[in-house]
């Protein structure tokens, strides 16, 4: 590792120890906020050229303080009309970072961090822009860069968000034990999608563009370490493992989508396999079973199996009707309507898929056609299997998809 | 999500009719556009947007045999040309409908509202971990 990156590294990690106490201390979460990313933008410089400092913690604390101390003073020298008197003052400060004991972070300070940034008052986008950027120690830029959005457009959204934070009056408090799980839902859901977006936006290499999968892991990680016992937070991180397992295998050669059944399983992360499973396992030991152990188990069953025929389908059918009943989605219904095919033969996922055809929530969804695609082609009906896989190719908003799928239904074609 | 709001405008006689409307209608309009230009990015979902040429300074290229440019001077016959688009950075369908109908009344002539035609589609991206 080059010396910048280590100190990028180092930096990402301390970012949301120090803005947690600062924002603590000073109660002001917004002032906080922008001192601490001055700070880090500070260090991204210093350090690379001058060294990393005995001790960063210290010196982003140090830096950060200054920033705000300087802010509070050129504000009430704005008001005062007193600007000699303020500059006067920061004369002959020395800079000496305060050690690690005396600067007092505590755990909890990063929990009520990332409650904060992921309360459910903010929108979705807002929430990740914000999480990224206090907890992910990225750069406004460096999200921008991510969302492919200016970062003129990021910066609005983090400013906004930091406005609502105000306005609700949200303190930075560890939220009620009566609160805390559906905040903690909410944190993980910010985490969730953070590390979709790393995939649906995985298509070409932009330079310099940070991803967004590992950054998720990385966060989904940190939050493991300070909720060891939630059986949630390591199912999250199960699914996101045992996911990103797959993902070289995924995408073809120029960019194209490989479904889980055509991929070269060779290509999949043994070690994220290993390391997925042996959370998932621990967690659903654990006895109580939420949302995401129970996907995570799922991509433990299709990543175990060596060859796509050695599929435990029949396993997979019954964790799905577990998660219908755990979170009643109707994307969920979908699913276990393949599986049950695979166990029980198309016919039977086809008479499941047509009840959900009268479902609000997903009637007349692209999905629902390009399901009936394979299991019509499963079934041998070759035409009732183009019709389809065309009506979802039409309505797919995914690039690589709608590719795959009229290849799907050019093959069948005549 | 993301998506592209088409600003169509009629054809009229291969230039942009704005042209011929009145200073004060004018100024409005463009004041209008900027407002609205600014509303986006304070929201923090602006992507990008660009206004285009008028439909005089069109060309259709087609490659010729050797691959060198053919260009057609005459823009063919349709009804309505693309003005302009936005793309924007929204959290629903909705909400890109919701912006579109405010670009729709974007004030014409004598302030009444143009009610012109946006046409919103949805920029195409990856498709999601869980289904694949």
């Amino acid at each position: 590792m080059t010396e910048t990156s280590v100190a990028k590294n180092l930096l990402r990690d301390l970012a949301p120890q120090v803005l947690g106490v600062i924002a603590r201390k000073h109660g002001d979460f917004a002032a906080a906020e922008d001192a601490v990313q001055e700070a880090l933008i500070a260090a991204s410089v210093q350090w690379p050229a001058a060294g990393i400092p005995a001790n960063p913690k210290g010196w982003l604390y140090q830096v950060a303080i200054r920033k705000l101390t300087d802010y509070a003073r050129s504000e009430a020298a704005r008001r005062k009309r007193e600007e000699n008197a303020a500059a006067e003052m920061f004369r002959g400060d020395p800079f000496v970072p305060p050690r690690d004991s005396e600067i007092g972070i505590d755990e909890d300070d990063t929990l009520v961090l990332l409650f904060m940034c992921c309360h459910p008052a903010l929108t979705s986008s807002s929430a990740i822009a914000l999480t990224l950027r206090a907890l992910g120690g990225l750069t406004t830029a460096e999200i921008g860069s991510a969302f492919l959005v200016p970062e003129a457009t990021m910066a609005q959204r983090i400013s906004r968000a930091k406005l609502n934070i105000k306005s609700s009056n949200i303190p930075f408090s560890m939220p009620t034990d009566a609160e805390k799980a559906g905040r903690l839902s909410a944190v993980l859901h910010v985490l969730y999608l953070i590390f979709n977006e790393g995939y649906t936006t995985s298509n070409g290499s932009e330079l310099n563009r940070p991803d967004l999968s590992n950054e998720a892991i990385r966060l989904t990680r940190s939050v493991r370490q300070l909720l060891p016992g939630n059986a949630e937070v390591a199912g999250l991180l199960a699914l996101m493992l045992l996911t990103d397992a797959r993902r070289t295998a995924r995408i073809g050669e120029f960019g194209e989508l490989i479904p889980l059944d055509e991929q070269n399983r060779e290509l999949w992360d043994r070690k994220l396999i290993a390391e997925g499973i042996a959370i998932v396992s621990g967690a659903l030991s654990s006895g109580a079973i939420g949302s995401y152990q129970i996907q995570a188990a799922i991509a433990a069953v299709h990543d175990e199996a060596g060859r796509v025929e050695d599929t435990d389908w029949s396993q997979i059918a019954t964790l799905y009707g577990l998660l219908e009943r755990e979170s009643d989605n109707s994307m969920v219904s979908l699913n276990k309507a393949i599986a049950v095919a695979m166990v029980s033969g198309p016919m039977a996922g086809l008479e499941l898929i047509d009840k959900l055809d009268s479902d609000p929530r997903i009637g007349g969804h692209y999905r629902l056609d390009a399901v009936r695609g394979h299991l019509f082609e499963k079934a041998g009906d070759h035409a009732g299997a183009v019709k389809h896989y065309r009506a979802a190719a039409e309505r797919t908003r995914s690039a690589p998809e709608r590719d795959y799928l009229q290849a799907r239904a050019a093959r069948l074609t005549p | 999500m993301k998506y592209i709001l088409m600003m169509n405008t009629p054809r009229g006689t291969g230039d942009y009719e704005i042209n011929n409307w009145s200073p004060e209608d004018f100024k409005n309009h463009i004041a209008f556009l900027h407002r609205y230009n600014s509303e986006l990015k304070e929201a923090g979902e602006w992507v990008g947007a660009e206004g285009l040429a008028p439909p005089s300074e069109a060309r259709l290229v087609r490659a010729r045999k050797d691959g060198t440019p053919a260009t057609d001077g005459v823009f063919p016959e349709s009804k309505e040309f693309l003005a302009g688009y936005w793309i924007i950075d929204v959290d629903s369908p909705e909400r890109a409908y919701e912006l579109a109908a405010k670009a729709s009344a974007a004030p014409g002539p004598g302030d009444t509202p143009l009610n012109m035609a946006i046409e919103v589609r949805p920029i195409m991206s990856g498709p999601l971990p869980t289904e694949g």
